[in-house]
């Protein structure tokens, strides 16, 4: 059992969405089909004057209203995503400085497909449990982008959420945790190449199922624990069809996922994504519920955290918007709307 | 606007623009936003010390800009506005994330974090305040 | 101090004046001065020359030598003054200062500004340096958004409408109509102001002065040279300035310029009237909202009733205060640092009955307004028939 434990999250979700039907509609493609098949409805879109970092900064200031602590406290800043406004020029810094946590900090940005996120928690956990840090912000925030026309565009989103890790006061604490990293090359993007390739029916099961389920059952080996033990499970989610089906695998029922799936509305958050589920199951669970998040990131690896919600979480919870508030404020847009905000338009 | 490449500019407003890092005389109690360095009042006899503005506001006034500066073209139509925060100083700023005919005087608004403009492609991005409604949140 | 007056005024057409550079405006403006004063350039004695932004118009800084150097002026002392919008009017307070201090008996006060060199979106980005570049300009605000957030609030308190800010511009393009230098000639209805294009709202593109070409400059004397060189000179009987903050939001009032409330305060003072006395006067309408803000701050009608006043027609040619007679910065245009000087030029001609077409009848006291940014200098002055109208 580890000692750190979460004393605040944070979440944010822009506010624009465009619907399934409207990308297909432009492609001449089936909507009812991607619907179906994907479990997707609409997707998030960032504002103009939005990026991963105004996302991440949003995510983290709620996650501070929720720590109640002085952003000075915060000893690392760890920013977990693919879609950095600079390609040289780290993002964690300018997070860093504008929750007010500079100078006396450590501070990275990190990138591992849609794993970073939690990758970024699991760094804070590590350095607060060793004793280096006091509080830790792991936060993982994405504005990503599909090529037009390719299955991605109808689910590639944007949005984020922070976690602030400490040892006092924890509204949750990670009993657990597992990782499952190997060298699969099933998304990707090369230097200078604006959109991402993948591997389609690759990205399947050698890729996604099988770090997920590894993750998941290993960390239930390691902690003693069973599907049954679980009250709610978040998984990644690329997709709204791939985390039903792997919770399946392990037999855990749907009505445990549903909480923390928010792809079917807002898309795929990559690093944001599975930190976003758990912030959404964390606005919902009660004291003593325990959570199996699982997060996946392409190219591959899968990071596997067991979390009991501590008596806390009931006064901490209201002190920042929830995931379901921002799920809800939303204003939808035309393709055309769509892709002078994405800046698919070179001009 | 700045010129492209100023990046002392930019880069010493941080504490303000990033996170409204302002001032309070101690001796006549006014709050100023952007800090002073004097404070207008008691000159030499005041005594200014470091405030960070909680960020909540109302608008006193608005405007919906048609016609913005270069630096941020494609942004049209903003709304800008006068926002007089909680502790008493009036900030010009963007409202964002909202359709400008649900903005009003006496709209409430909640600070919010976002890209002001940018230096070119290849130059600085320009982050800082601008206010969201608080309706919702 | 010494008595001082204006004894000659020349301006160019105001306008795209895109065969003329600024040395070309320059001259045209201080040669007809000269000739208005009567005098030769080797009588002047120093040159003031106001000039916002010929740095970022042109290129060219060190106004004040180019000036001199090409009116053949040198080697007398020449001064760039610089005060955003406000840079004429100021130019022309030095001026005067100068003579009553007793330094100079005879000098030329121009203006100048070449705007129309660049494109339009960078003669915005330019005249928004007139504005706290930091803390406004950055966040997003132009010119006329402040001006907007101005016009904003006085219609949310005083319930001034979109109408009466319109009437504000058809009005001055009436006296534009008949002021052969002015860069808009041409009759324009309320309606087509309210259905320009928006540029900030309230705000509209007939409700904004333009972009423009030109160059004023006047003659100013000391009592006794005045008296050697005419019978007819106008006195300079005030002149008043007041600064406030740089940034609109840092202000006391989003409704008024409250430095132009202390300027004119000081300037009635000194000149021992009360606003009514005035029979003409120039006024800084870079927007619609400006004048109806000058006509209040200047005491013409009481505060949120300038709105009114214009469904009322009480601004008009030949009214009881005519205010713009030139067409004023909306529709004679508006070449930032030439401004101050055109006004003083145009109520010098409407107190000479030289005024041509606009002339008003007896005109006795004239006044000018002429505010740097956003109010954070304003100049006012006030120009008689008379040497002293406490004895007029």
């Amino acid at each position: 059992m580890l000692v750190a434990g979460i004393v605040g999250y944070g979440a944010y979700v822009p506010r624009y969405r465009i619907k399934v039907e409207e990308i297909a509609r432009v492609w001449n493609k089936d909507p009812e089909a991607i619907k179906k098949g994907l479990n997707l409805l609409e997707k998030s879109v960032p504002g103009l004057d939005e990026d991963s970092v105004t996302i991440a900064v949003e995510a983290s200031r709620n996650a501070l209203s929720r720590a109640g602590i002085s952003p000075e406290k915060i000893g690392a800043v760890f920013v977990g995503s693919e879609s950095p406004p600079y390609a040289v020029k780290p993002s964690a810094t300018i997070v860093a400085e504008a929750i007010g946590s500079v100078p006396v900090m450590m501070a990275a940005d990190l990138e591992f497909a849609c794993k970073a996120g939690t990758q970024a928690v699991l760094n804070c956990i590590g350095l607060v449990d060793s004793g280096m840090i006091d509080y830790g912000l792991g936060v993982g925030s994405d504005t990503s982008q599909g090529r037009p026309g390719d299955a991605l565009e109808y689910s590639a989103s944007a949005g984020g959420a922070a976690f602030i890790i400490g040892k006092k006061d924890a509204l949750a604490e990670v009993e657990e945790f597992y990782s499952y990293t190997t060298d699969t090359p099933d998304f990707w993007r090369k230097e200078g190449q604006e959109y991402p390739r993948h591997g389609a029916r690759f990205t399947g099961r050698p890729a996604y199922f099988k770090h997920v389920l590894s993750a998941s059952k290993g960390v239930m080996e390691k902690g003693g624990y069973s599907p049954s033990d679980f009250d709610y499970a978040v998984f990644h989610q690329p997709n709204g069809k791939f985390p039903l089906l792997a919770a399946k695998q392990l037999g855990i029922p749907k009505e445990k996922v549903l909480p923390g799936l928010l792809s079917p509305v807002i898309g795929n958050t990559y690093s944001g994504a599975t930190l976003l589920g758990l912030a959404a199951v964390l606005d919902r669970a009660g004291p003593g519920d325990l959570i199996l998040a699982t997060s996946y990131g392409s190219g591959a690896g899968s990071d596997a955290m067991v979390i009991r919600v501590t008596d806390r979480i009931e006064e901490k919870r209201d002190k920042a918007p929830k995931v379901e508030e921002y799920v809800s404020r939303k204003k939808h847009v035309t393709y055309g709307e769509y892709v002078k905000l994405r800046r698919k338009l070179k001009v | 606007m700045a010129e492209q490449g100023s990046i002392p500019l930019i880069w010493r407003r941080y504490p303000q623009r990033y996170r409204l890092e302002g001032n309070k005389c101690e001796n006549c109690g006014t709050y100023f936003f952007p800090p002073r360095l004097v404070c207008p009042n008691c000159r030499r006899r005041g005594s200014l010390t470091k405030h960070v503005f909680s960020g909540k506001g109302v608008v006193e006034s608005y405007t919906v800009v048609h016609v913005p500066p270069d630096e941020m073209a494609g942004q049209e139509p903003y709304v800008l506005a006068l926002v007089r925060l909680e502790e008493g100083p009036v900030v010009t700023a963007v409202v964002t994330d909202v359709d400008p005919e649900d903005v009003k005087i006496g709209t409430r608004v909640r600070l919010a974090f976002r890209r002001i403009s940018e230096q070119g492609e290849s130059g600085l991005v320009c982050y800082g305040y601008k206010f969201a409604p608080e309706k919702g949140f | 101090m010494r008595r001082v007056a204006v004894i000659g005024a020349g301006m160019t057409r105001f306008g795209e004046r895109w065969e003329e550079g600024m040395r070309e405006l320059a001259v045209e403006a201080g040669v007809r001065a000269l000739e208005s004063a009567g005098v030769r350039g080797s009588q002047i004695q120093a040159l003031y020359v106001g000039n916002m932004s010929g740095g970022r118009f042109i290129g060219q800084e060190h106004i004040g030598a180019l000036a001199a150097d090409y009116l053949g002026l040198n080697p007398i002392p020449s001064t760039r003054i610089e005060a955003a919008c406000a840079s004429g009017g100021l130019a022309f307070r030095q001026a005067y200062l100068s003579i009553a201090g007793g330094e100079f008996d005879l000098v030329v006060a121009g203006g100048i500004e070449k705007m129309t060199d660049v494109l339009t979106g960078q003669a915005t980005t330019t005249l928004g340096g007139a504005a706290d570049q930091e803390w406004e300009t950055f966040f997003g605000a132009t010119f006329p958004s402040i001006y907007a957030l101005m016009a904003r609030r006085h219609m949310h308190e005083y319930g001034t409408t979109e109408e009466q800010l319109a009437m504000v511009a058809v009005k001055n393009h009436d006296n534009g109509l008949k002021n052969p230098y002015a860069q808009f000639r041409k009759k324009i209805t309320v309606e087509d102001v309210l259905n320009s294009s928006p540029v900030a709202t309230p705000l509209k593109l007939l409700d904004c002065s333009p972009i423009t070409d030109g160059a004023a400059a006047v003659v100013l004397a000391s009592e006794e040279m005045a008296r050697k060189i005419t019978d007819d000179p106008v006195w300079i009987n005030a002149s008043a300035q007041a600064s406030d903050t740089l940034a609109l939001h840092s202000r006391s009032s989003f409704t008024s310029i409250p430095a132009t409330r202390l300027a004119a305060e000081k300037a009635y003072q000194k000149a021992g009237i009360k606003p009514k006395d005035v029979d003409v006067a120039e006024v800084h309408d870079c927007f619609t909202i400006a004048e109806i803000m000058a006509v209040e701050d200047l005491g013409f009608v009481p505060k949120g009733e300038g709105g009114k006043a214009y469904e009322e027609g009480m601004f008009e040619l030949g009214s009881d205060i005519s205010v713009n007679t030139s067409g004023g910065l909306k529709a004679c245009g508006h070449p930032v640092g030439a401004t101050g000087i055109k006004q003083v030029a145009e109520v010098f001609w409407q107190l000479r009955g030289e005024a041509g077409e606009r002339q008003i009848p007896d005109a006795e006291i004239g006044l000018t307004h002429n505010v740097g940014g956003s109010g954070a200098t304003v100049v006012v002055h006030v120009l008689s028939r008379y040497p002293d109208l406490r004895q007029r």
